[in-house]
């Protein structure tokens, strides 16, 4: 094809280099301006540290003048190195601000009297961490990993992944920085404001030329059913990204906007958005990585190729449709509610048929099971992943929502998924992936391993169960009505009540976080003395 | 715009081309003679893997 | 076309993805601008004052919505509870919503006029001094930060720049002239005939007892006016929406 051989790999020359050292700084030098001129304190602290970044770049670049072009034969193994240590980090960080956060609702003393210290600031940064830092260099790194396995090429266009995974990681600081500081459009899990929306774009689009341009140069006539997913979720994502966030600043100088939309029609598109954050950022993107690494890790083909297809392709089209169950009974037109209920409901159906397949993939090999944790810790992923798609098609019937919605049951649904089966796909993976990487048979200790499964296979399951509890009471006793027919229960006698279980879930949060930490010093002892190992193009795996 | 018209347009024609787009998904990853290039297909992520 | 050829072909399965993303939020999304029955026509909706704007903004910034909606639905016990179910209508000068998805805390999309100045200033600075069970944070520093009137009617500026459902801006030349000084007569509840002509039933007073504009005026200044504008006596249900 005209547009394959179109990609090449760009080899750094002086010329270029010379080019990408001044575009770094002139962006330096408008971000400083930027920063000199800003209107409040936040835009400035965040146009400085754009400074700095590009400073840096600027600085890296300089110092690669000159040298001799670094070996390009093999893959690109480091940036999935890089990634995969950054993975764990912010997976931490992201877990122990959310202890943080249960703390808080469990006693309010935890509350200081510090602006930034505060619930309503401090839970965007848990949900931020734990989705886009945590998750998202989760699926950067597998992607990059499996893109170029399942192709057999180089990723794509030379140093474009760094400025990738590097941009990716300035995202999550300004993000995360901004939180604090209080800059935030009040839109859930879209919270970051219009320059931080505008830089992410531009690394998303040089994201998706990296994969989609190796997915160009594979030297595999087939694309395999992982790439499709990884492709339709950075798609997907981009799309719903561009259009959630737009908005108008109030002033380039500034870090307020105002969103394009108002009302009914923004609650729309944040939850179309919202709702596909989970079904292409937090499934799509975590199904390519099952369909690569269980296979990998059980040393067997997927279950049924067929039935992937299916998967994909009903997945897709029936996820983007279910945004409006998060808008049961509200001012959204009916219409609109039915619609988001009935395909919510159909989408139970290629959620089941991804699980069927990534478990029934150990057909014959059930025993591996008994001495592989990892692998363990795989499939117990994909078991919570059938649990949380059997319980939202039903938490988005209107009826059970009428209860649950507004309540502690939607919290524990979303741990579930998040903890269950993202958290524990994406360790999974790690812990198959960082060994090879660092050219070990094996991860230091499968005792260790095992007893994170445990740890944090209980901890969800105390998480989820507390929040099953207290939601399903909230929800009970707000509609309670006494003797007299009157309301049985003032609202703060029902925050009262959720007391023990607020304390109950900051403890299985807790045990989440014990287990990620025994993970961190596994990987330690794992990579400590070791040396990176890169392979030549061509080999699928690692070599042990 | 009026809601009358879209509710019978998805009771009728947006029904049945989202029932044919099914019947179509289902009917490609089923056609006679895709299970060997399947099985092949399927292989990828194991090849070149004789170490672990 | 077999499906080889989409596996075969990086291009094409990029297209047919995205061709098929694009539908739900089309189908979805789109006829709510259009169709005449999203918003229900009420009497009272105005966009709001600039101190409640500003308000407005400290509620986001300091993610109010991750504990409280301000969405009542229409159920018995939450009508009795919060009030009349809540409207399309009453967001629609919301830029963005705040329609929220967890009630940690109670719904607060009536609670305009449901408690005195004192008790909410009472409340946002230290919530166990007046519900002991609260176990909401403290907003105290509110009270420190001043707001500068200077340049506000930037923001409504911006506001007459998105989409106001057909309608034309949101506000007009001389809302954007007066801003600053509506903010001030707002704040202090003096001079306010311009205010109360602009944004009619308005409420103007010193909202947190200190002579300076703070952040936790403008707090109040939006709690206190939320839920209050549409004028339910006049109000008739679209039962085919």
């Amino acid at each position: 094809m005209g547009l394959e051989s179109r990609v090449q790999q760009a080899s750094p020359s002086g010329g270029g280099a010379m080019l990408m050292m001044s575009l770094w700084g002139v962006l330096a030098l408008l971000a400083i301006t930027m920063g000199a001129k800003a209107e409040d304190t936040p835009f400035a602290i965040h146009m400085f540290i754009f400074a700095a970044a590009a400073i840096l770049a600027l600085v890296f670049k300089a110092r690669s003048f000159g040298q001799p072009a670094p070996d390009a034969s093999g893959y690109n193994d480091d940036i999935v190195r890089w990634g995969a240590l950054i993975t764990l980090f912010w997976g931490v960080v992201g877990l122990l601000v959310g202890v943080v956060i249960a703390l808080q609702l469990a006693y309010p003393a935890w509350n200081p009297d510090l602006e930034w210290f505060n619930f309503g600031r401090l839970r965007p940064l848990h949900t931020s961490a734990v989705i886009f830092a945590f998750g998202g260099n989760a699926l950067l790194t597998t992607s990059f990993y499996v893109v170029q396995r399942t192709n057999r090429t180089r990723l794509a266009l030379g140093n474009l992944a760094w400025f990738v995974f590097w941009g990716y990681q300035l995202f999550i600081v300004l993000a995360a920085t901004g939180y604090l500081l209080g800059v935030t459009e009040g839109r859930e899990y879209a919270e970051p404001e219009w320059y931080i929306d505008i830089w992410i774009t531009v690394v998303w689009v040089a994201y998706f030329l990296v994969f989609f341009g190796t997915l160009l140069q594979r030297k595999e006539p087939h694309i395999y059913v992982a790439n499709w997913f990884y492709l339709a979720f950075i798609v997907t994502i981009a799309m719903l990204h561009i259009v959630n966030n737009l908005s108008i600043p109030v002033s380039v100088f500034g870090s307020k906007s105002y969103a394009l939309f108002s009302g009914v029609q923004d609650a729309l598109t944040q939850w179309w958005y919202g709702h596909n954050a989970v079904g292409f950022f937090l499934t799509a993107g975590f199904l390519g990585m099952m369909y690569f690494f269980i296979p990998k890790r059980a040393n067997r083909p997927v279950y049924s190729y067929r039935l992937s297809i299916v998967h994909f392709w009903s997945l897709i089209f029936l996820y983007i449709w279910a945004g409006p169950h998060h808008l049961h009974y509200t001012a959204l037109p009916d219409w609109a509610q039915t619609l988001g209920m009935v395909f919510s409901i159909m989408l139970w159906m290629p959620s089941w048929g991804g699980m069927i397949n990534g478990l029934m993939t150990l057909s014959g090999a059930w025993d591996k099971l008994r001495t592989d944790p990892v692998l363990r810790m795989m499939v117990i992923s994909v078991a919570f992943y059938g649990m949380s798609t059997f319980e939202g098609p039903m938490m988005s019937i209107k009826s059970v929502n009428s209860l649950s919605h507004y309540t502690d049951w939607t919290i524990g649904h979303v741990h579930s998924g998040a903890l269950g089966w993202v958290g524990m796909i994406s360790m999974g993976a790690l812990y198959h992936l960082i060994p090879r990487l660092w050219g070990r048979k094996e991860v230091y200790s499968l005792r260790l391993v095992s007893w994170h499964v445990w740890l944090a296979t209980l901890g969800i399951v105390i998480y989820a169960s507390a929040m099953w509890v207290s939601g399903i009471m909230q929800g009970l006793m707000w509609r309670e009505y006494d003797a007299n027919g009157f309301l049985a229960y003032s609202f703060v006698e029902t925050v009262e009540a959720m007391h023990p279980y607020y304390v109950i879930r900051a403890m299985g949060g807790a045990l989440f976080l014990v287990g990620a930490l025994i993970m961190v010093y596994n990987i330690y002892r794992t990579i400590r003395g070791a040396q990176p190992v890169s392979q030549p193009v061509g080999m699928v795996s690692a070599p042990a | 715009m009026h809601y009358n018209f879209m509710r019978e347009l998805a009771d009728s024609w947006g029904l049945l081309a989202m029932f044919l787009f099914f019947i179509g998904v289902v009917g490609f990853a089923f056609r006679p003679g895709s299970k060997t290039i399947y099985e092949e297909v399927a292989r990828i992520p194991l090849q070149n893997d004789s170490e672990d | 076309m077999k499906h080889e050829t989409i596996e075969k072909n990086a291009t094409l399965l990029l297209i047919l993805s995205f061709l098929l993303v694009t539908v739900g939020g089309l189908v979805q999304i789109v006829p709510l601008f259009y169709l005449q029955n999203t918003i229900e026509k009420v009497e009272g909706m105005r966009p709001y004052a600039p101190l409640e704007l500003a308000g407005r903004n400290v509620y986001i910034r300091e993610g109010c919505y991750v504990c409280h909606s301000q969405m009542i639905r229409p159920f018995r016990d939450e009508v009795e509870r919060y009030g009349h179910y809540s409207l399309a209508a009453e967001s629609e000068f919301d830029h963005p919503f705040q329609w929220g998805s967890k009630r940690t805390g109670p719904d607060l999309a009536r609670v305009g006029g449901k408690y005195s100045d004192e008790w909410h200033r009472e409340h946002l600075s230290n919530p166990r001094n007046v519900v002991p069970e609260s176990i909401m944070p403290g907003y105290a520093f509110l009270s420190a930060k001043e707001i500068d009137p200077k340049g506000y009617g930037r923001n409504l500026a911006a506001l007459n720049l998105t989409i106001n459902n057909g309608n034309g801006a949101m506000y007009r030349p001389e809302d954007l002239d007066n801003a600053e000084a509506d903010l001030v007569a707002q704040a202090t509840g003096e001079q306010t005939e311009g205010l109360l002509q602009r944004y009619p039933k308005a409420v103007a007073r010193n909202f947190d007892g200190d002579p300076r504009i703070t952040e936790m005026d403008a707090l109040i200044a939006y709690l206190q006016v939320l839920g209050t504008m549409v004028d339910f006596s006049t109000f008739k249900a679209d039962m085919s929406r």
